[in-house]
């Protein structure tokens, strides 16, 4: 299963770039042009997503040099101890929906200092891959087709990233492999 | 909403590192960030218009449209409002799925042409349609069969079993997507614009 899987996602780019442009050619499309017509559109997304991820990085950037982020991951230790959440990954619980880099490094220092195949490890492992970071995914999303509201759609992620973390941590002190 | 979101963490860091003094380290990490925004999406328009150019050969070829059909059960659940035949359908099923083969950023571009094509069905340009929140919150939970990232993170730092976590990596997600669903068929029908007011 495993191994379909990991066979799947390796050849699912190179099927495409196999199949869309032999399935246009059979059909007759001048499928040069049309690449170079869609990739154009590609820059144009480009141009108008960019400020949007300025704003964003920034906001992430501010919070954690500010020490912010860390400080409110010391005030909810408490709470997480009351909740059974290991206090270690409480910050990677904040940073998760923020900043994929950003929760990408919390996990590796995590596996550092705890190793891979601790509980810990494993924890922070199945949360850094549950979800994926809800506000990126949010601003992107809505920034390239220029829309500034989110109506619900940032609070259905947040809720999502929540029961990732909740159901990591229930697989993870229940299951071991 | 996001205007008080967004002031609200952006004030609240600079006060923070008023009071514990790290305002000199906030205001390069300020500076570094906008810059690391652009190097990231530098890094990512090429790939973005790779594949919108292959996305437009499939879809001139009516390749978009045969795959939305396929998989019009599964589309009609989720996204009730979105006619059949539109392209829309077929770069949903797209992106969804690229999410699922755990993709990462290539998976991305796939995404915002899906939410082009809602926005052509979209009666007020301004404000988000229904398909397009579903949308946000099934890639926002962001379940992935293959979860690359942190196996090869796992692997570098010298794990036994760095594939260990795939199972219950697969379980929180979809957790995560199942409730980030829920959230978002609950909610649906209050955030809806009330015709008067806008």
């Amino acid at each position: 299963m495993t191994a379909l899987v990991k066979a799947l996602s390796e050849w699912a780019l190179p099927a495409l770039l196999f199949f869309i442009p032999l399935y246009g050619l059979a059909r007759g499309v001048r499928i040069y042009e049309c690449f170079v017509a869609g990739a154009e559109e590609g820059l144009r997304v480009g141009i108008t997503i960019l400020p949007y991820l300025v704003g964003m990085f920034v906001v992430v950037g501010a919070l954690r040099a500010s020490g912010a982020m860390d400080g409110l991951a010391g005030l909810l230790a408490p709470v997480a101890g009351a909740l059974d959440i290991p206090v270690e990954v409480v910050p990677l619980m904040l940073i998760r929906p923020l900043s994929g880099g950003g929760a990408l490094g919390v996990t590796a220092d995590l596996l550092s200092r705890f190793g891979p195949d601790s509980f810990i490890g494993r924890l922070a492992s199945a949360m850094q891959g549950s979800t994926d970071t809800t506000l990126y995914v949010l601003t992107l999303y809505f920034g390239s087709v220029g829309i500034r509201r989110t109506r619900h759609a940032l609070l259905a992620g947040l809720v999502g990233d929540l029961a990732g973390f909740v159901g990591a941590l229930y697989i993870c002190t229940r299951w071991a492999p | 909403m996001f205007s008080w979101l967004w002031g609200f963490l952006l004030i609240g860091a600079v006060c923070y590192s008023a009071i514990s003094g790290t305002g000199e380290r906030l205001a390069t990490e300020v500076l570094r960030s906008a810059k690391v925004a652009v190097d990231t999406l530098l890094g990512f328009v090429g790939v973005m218009c790779l594949w919108l150019g292959l996305m437009k050969i499939a879809e001139e070829s009516g390749m978009v449209q045969l795959l939305g059909r396929l998989l019009r059960p599964a589309l009609r659940l989720l996204f009730p409002s979105v006619p059949n035949h539109h392209p829309a359908s077929g770069a949903l099923v797209l992106s969804i799925s690229a999410n699922l083969l755990g993709m990462g950023s290539a998976a991305t571009p796939l995404g915002l042409q899906a939410m082009r094509r809602l926005a052509e069905l979209n009666p007020q340009p301004d404000y988000p349609s229904d398909p397009m929140c579903t949308l946000v919150a099934i890639n926002a939970a962001g379940l992935s069969l293959v979860p690359t990232a942190v196996v090869a993170l796992r692997a570098s730092m010298g794990s036994a079993y760095p594939t260990a976590v795939v199972g219950p990596t697969i379980f929180a997600g979809t957790c995560a997507t199942a409730a980030a669903l829920m959230t978002d068929w609950l909610l649906r029908p209050l955030t809806r614009p009330r015709r008067s007011t806008r």
